[in-house]
C-alpha cells in the first residue's frame, strides 16, 4: 500500500512540474529542486486532495516542503481516517 | 514636440493557413482557404460547424509541459508569433536597452478555454478545486506579460482590448509610444483563441456567423451578395515596431514605415455599425491626416470586411465617402475571405499582409466574391485573383463590437 501512495504522489508531482518520475525522490525539495512557486504549490495541493480524496488545510500545506513530507502527510491522514 | 519616425522590422504570424510568412503569404495570394469543419470539439449541437482553426501547431514544439500549464492558447500563439517577429527583426536582446522596449498585445476576449475548464470545475467540484492559475492564465494582459517575460522587456507593456479592433489599437498605441519617445522598440499586435463551445455559442446566438456548413471554404465571402456572416478563426500576429533611429543604428532591415494612426468611436450600438459608416470614415480620415497623405496616395486598403451582411456595406460606403472618385481606382480586399476572422488578432495578421503587399506590389484577393453586392458601391475588391500593381501606401481597417474603429496607414520605406 505504501509504495502505491509513494508512486502516486511522485506521478502527480512529475505531471504538475513537467519532470520525469525518475528524477523525483523522497528528498526532492519542491522549491530548491523543482523551482516550484506558490501557484505550483497551490496546484499540487489540489492534485493531492483530488488524488487521495482528502482535505489539506493551508496550515498543513505550508509545512510540506519535500516530496517525502507529502507522502508522509498522506499516509498519516489515511491512517487517521481508518 | 519632436515626433520620431517609426518603422516595422519584423512580422510573425500564427493563423489557420499556416504559421510562417513562407506558407501564409502564398496561401493568401492563391486564395487557399483555411476554413474547415471544427475539429477541436464536437459542434453537433451548434448551428455553426465551421471555423478557421490553427492546425499546424504543436505547443510542445515551443513550450515545456510546465510552461504550458501556465499559458492559455491565445498566449501560446502570441509568444510564438512574437518569437518569429523578433527573429526576423534580428533584435539583439543582449545589447538592447530593455527599459526602452515593451509589448502591446490585444486579445479581444482573452482565455476562454481556461475560463471554461475552471468554470466546469467550480460547478462540478466546488471552489476549492478551481486552479490558482486561472486568473493569470485568462487575463487579457497575459499575452503581453508573457512576451515581456520571454524577451526581458522592461518598458511599457499592456493589453489593449477593443474586440475585433484590439490588435490595431495595440499597434496604433505602440506607434504613439515610440514616436513620442516613451520607448524605442515595441512588440505589438494581437492574439486570440476563443474558438470554444462558449465562444462559438456567443457569436452564433448573436447571429454573427456564417452557417454555410456544407461548403466551409466558400463560407467567408466578404462583399459578396450571398454573404451570411463571418467565420470564427484563431491565431496571432506580432510586429516589431521601432524608431527609425534605433533600426538604423543597429543596421536592421526595414520592412515598412508606419505612416499614420486613426481611431474613432461610433457611439451608436453594441454590435451594429453606424449605418452611414461615419465612424469608419472618421478613422480613415484621421489616419490619412496623421500620415499627411492625400486620399489619392493610397493604393490599397486591407478592409475589415468580415462578411457580415451589415458590416461590409457600411465599410464600402465609408471608403466611398472618404476617397470620392479615387475609391474606384484603389484596390480593396478582405484577407478574412481566406483565413476567417481572428477577432482581436485580425488587425495584426492583416497588417503583416499589408507589408507583404507593398513589398511585392501585389494586392491579395477577396476570394468567394462571385457576385459583388451592389450595396458595396462597386469598388475593386480584387475578386478571386491577386492583382499586380504599384503599391506604395496602404490602409488597414479594423472595427470592433462596441463601435471601435481603427485605421492604420503604412507606406513603403524609402529612406
Amino acid at each position: 500500500m505504501s509504495d502505491e501512495i509513494r508512486d502516486k504522489v511522485v506521478g502527480l508531482v512529475a505531471e504538475r512540474m513537467g519532470v520525469e518520475p525518475e528524477q523525483i525522490t523522497e528528498a526532492t525539495h519542491f522549491v530548491n529542486d523543482l523551482q516550484s512557486d506558490s501557484l505550483d504549490m497551490a496546484e499540487l495541493v489540489i492534485d493531492l486532495e483530488e488524488g487521495f480524496d482528502l482535505t489539506i488545510s493551508d496550515e498543513d500545506a505550508q509545512k510540506i516542503e519535500t516530496v517525502g513530507q507529502a507522502i508522509e502527510y498522506i499516509k498519516q491522514s489515511q491512517q487517521q481516517s481508518q | 514636440m519632436n515626433v520620431r519616425r517609426v518603422v516595422i522590422t519584423g512580422a510573425g504570424v500564427v493563423c489557420p493557413v499556416g504559421c510562417s510568412e513562407e506558407v501564409v503569404w502564398p496561401a493568401i495570394l492563391e486564395g487557399r482557404s483555411g476554413i474547415g469543419i471544427i475539429s477541436s470539439f464536437d459542434s453537433a449541437e451548434f448551428e455553426v460547424h465551421i471555423a478557421g482553426e490553427v492546425a499546424d501547431f504543436d505547443p510542445l514544439d515551443h513550450f515545456t509541459k510546465r510552461e504550458l500549464g501556465r499559458l492559455d492558447r491565445f498566449v501560446q500563439f502570441a509568444v510564438v508569433s512574437a518569437e518569429s517577429a523578433v527573429k526576423q527583426a534580428g533584435l539583439d536582446l543582449e545589447k538592447m536597452d530593455h527599459e526602452r522596449a515593451g509589448a502591446f498585445i490585444g486579445p479581444g476576449i482573452g482565455g476562454l478555454p481556461e475560463l471554461e475548464t475552471q468554470h466546469s470545475r467550480l460547478l462540478n467540484s466546488g471552489p476549492r478545486r478551481v486552479s490558482p492559475l486561472m486568473i493569470p492564465k485568462l487575463m487579457t494582459n497575459a499575452a503581453a506579460g508573457q512576451v515581456a517575460m520571454k524577451f526581458g522587456l522592461h518598458g511599457p507593456t499592456m493589453s489593449v482590448s477593443s474586440a475585433c479592433a484590439s490588435a490595431s489599437h495595440a499597434m496604433g498605441e505602440a506607434y504613439n509610444c515610440i514616436r513620442y519617445g516613451t520607448a524605442d522598440v515595441v512588440i505589438c499586435g494581437g492574439a486570440e483563441a476563443a474558438l470554444t463551445p462558449t465562444g462559438l455559442s456567443g457569436f452564433q446566438q448573436a447571429k454573427a456567423l456564417s452557417t454555410r456548413n456544407d461548403d466551409p471554404e466558400a463560407a467567408s465571402r466578404p462583399f459578396d451578395l450571398n454573404r451570411d456572416g463571418f467565420v470564427m478563426a484563431e491565431g496571432a500576429g506580432s510586429l516589431v515596431f521601432e524608431s527609425l533611429e534605433h533600426a538604423r543604428k543597429r543596421g536592421a532591415q526595414i520592412l515598412a514605415e508606419i505612416a499614420g494612426y486613426g481611431a474613432s468611436s461610433d457611439a451608436y450600438h453594441i454590435t451594429l455599425p453606424e449605418p452611414d459608416g461615419k465612424g469608419a470614415a472618421l478613422a480613415m480620415r484621421n489616419a490619412l491626416a496623421d500620415a499627411k497623405l492625400a486620399p489619392e496616395d493610397i493604393d490599397y486598403i486591407n478592409a475589415h470586411g468580415t462578411g457580415t451582411p451589415a458590416g461590409d456595406g457600411v465599410e464600402a460606403k465609408a471608403i466611398c465617402s472618404v476617397f470620392g472618385d479615387h475609391a474606384k481606382k484603389l484596390a480593396v480586399s478582405s484577407s478574412k475571405s481566406v483565413f476567417g476572422h481572428l477577432l482581436g488578432a485580425s488587425g495584426a495578421l492583416e497588417s503583416a499582409a499589408c507589408i507583404w503587399t507593398m513589398r511585392d506590389n501585389v494586392c491579395p484577393p477577396t476570394i468567394n466574391l462571385d457576385d459583388a453586392d451592389p450595396e458595396c458601391c462597386g469598388l475593386n475588391f480584387v475578386p478571386h485573383q491577386p492583382q499586380e500593381r504599384q503599391v506604395d501606401a496602404v490602409l488597414n481597417n479594423s472595427f470592433g463590437f462596441g463601435g471601435h474603429n481603427v485605421c492604420l496607414a503604412f507606406r513603403k520605406f524609402t529612406g
